[in-house]
């Protein structure tokens, strides 16, 4: 297996399940932030494109015992991410400072290969060019790019906010690899309504998130592929937590 | 032209009888598609522009004494203003200044009625691209380099600042792309040089760039 850089930043999530109500706001503010075109059959799940989704989990029992949660996926930005390691052209890499997995859309040739190797499906395929409707194209966010049919597109961390902060950093005469608590964050982060996300720098002790990673109930999903994340969920619920992973019936949930 | 009637009576004297009639066509297609991919083509593909003014950077630089930022700024959000509007031009050029007929039409046409001036930019990146001014400083370049700013400016946009007029401008007829902005590789002269590694921020990663 290739070897992968480590980051003295590692820009990382922590999605607190038990205080996510599942309302979708996180992923309307990624869509609207991203520019991710309204699809022309959104029920078609086999070709509608989201970087974030909102997953429903059950505890399958019947009804007093009968229990949900919802899970929204991001890209987790994986310390050995296994796109990277089968994309033929390097449209994909994990090599910046922070560690957030790049897509660079112009060199990617639409093999799908990255889609395959993704335990998460966080990937998914433009089967269709991107159209708005007509006035809608002035909501476009300027900084960042907009995909083409053909090509495989992800969450970026809403890289371009990254790109923005540095650069605040800079005029103000800061470090602009030493980012404040806050200066950076994500659009689903900003616009969660119970802040149940929190982002920010796992390596760096000032950070909130830092803490919350190391947190007993805290895992990450299919931890045991070796895949390591950057994203981390929480749940005091051992039901939830169990369906993070490939557990066996009678096994011991982490946390 | 040239080449070809050079080429073809070359292989009518002595090479039609050595090499037989087939090789000459051949070599005949090859001159005139060389000629049409170098000569004529590159021609064909940009269409050329004028400034809608002609604009001295010199007038400004060494007559009035400014520098590059202080028309092209940098915002306190660290993003780049790029070109200044008409209002700003109009702190000093509230009425004409000089003699040249070209400020007074600047003057009579864009100051007094308050429009922008539709200024053709060199350097516009494809949507792909992510620049950041703020990053490329003289503070970080000048800790071994030691550029004047319109030196470092110049590194990546035509040198204007020594030029009474603005360089014409090549636009491609296909993908509207000017022809003299900045392509990956000149970017690579720092980014992918080692020594610049651990002196400046920089680095070769794509998503320093790529967006």
């Amino acid at each position: 297996m290739s070897s992968f850089k480590e980051f003295k930043i590692k820009w990382g999530m922590a999605i607190d399940l038990d205080k996510c109500t599942g309302c979708g706001a996180c992923m309307v503010a990624c869509q609207a932030e991203n520019n991710i075109a309204p699809q022309p059959d959104a029920s078609n799940k086999l070709k509608s494109l989201n970087w974030l989704v909102v997953y429903e989990l059950t505890n399958g029992k019947p009804f007093p015992e009968h229990e949900v949660a919802y899970l929204p996926r991001p890209c987790m930005q994986c310390g050995k991410p296994s796109c990277v390691s089968v994309c033929p052209v390097i449209a994909t890499d994990k090599n910046e400072e922070g560690g957030i997995v790049s897509q660079v859309y112009p060199r990617c040739i639409g093999c799908r290969y990255c889609m395959a190797s993704c335990p998460y499906h966080a990937r998914y395929f433009n089967w269709f060019d991107p159209t708005w409707p007509e006035g809608m194209d002035k909501t476009l966010t300027p900084d960042v790019s907009v995909r083409p049919r053909g090509v495989v597109e992800k969450c970026s961390f809403c890289h371009h906010r990254f790109m923005q902060a540095k650069d605040k950093a800079r005029v103000e005469g800061r470090d602009p690899n030493a980012l404040n608590d806050g200066d950076y964050v994500t659009s689903c982060t900003e616009a969660c309504p119970n802040g149940a996300i929190v982002f920010g720098d796992v390596n760096n002790p000032a950070h909130k998130v830092h803490d919350l990673v190391k947190g007993k109930y805290a895992f990450r999903l299919l931890e045991r592929l070796g895949t390591d994340p950057q994203v981390y969920y929480i749940s005091r619920r051992e039901w939830v937590r169990r369906l993070g992973d490939n557990y066996l019936e009678n096994e011991k949930v982490k946390g | 032209m040239e080449d070809r009637q050079l080429n073809s009576s070359g292989c009518g004297t002595d090479g039609g009888k050595c090499c037989g009639g087939g090789i000459t066509p051949f070599l005949v297609g090859l001159v005139v598609s060389l000629i049409f991919g170098w000569w004529v083509f590159p021609d064909m593909i940009y269409s050329k522009k004028e400034q809608p003014i002609r604009f001295s950077h010199k007038v400004h630089m060494e007559g009035a004494g400014m520098e590059c930022k202080q028309c092209h700024v940098l915002r306190e959000d660290g993003t780049f203003a790029g070109l200044p509007s008409t209002a700003s031009c109009a702190d000093c050029h509230s009425d004409v200044m000089g003699s040249d007929p070209e400020e007074a039409r600047f003057v009579n046409e864009y100051v007094k009625t308050g429009k922008e001036v539709k200024w053709l930019v060199y350097q516009i990146q494809p949507d792909n691209v992510f620049f950041s001014h703020a990053a490329h400083s003289l503070d970080g370049c000048n800790q071994c380099h030691e550029f004047k700013e319109s030196e470092l400016c110049a590194q990546c946009h035509p040198d204007v600042a020594n030029s009474d007029s603005a360089p014409t401008h090549f636009e491609n007829k296909l993908t509207g792309y000017s022809k003299q902005t900045m392509k990956m590789w000149q970017c690579e002269r720092c980014h992918a040089n080692e020594n610049h590694y651990g002196v400046t921020s920089s680095s070769n990663a794509c998503f320093v760039c790529h967006k």
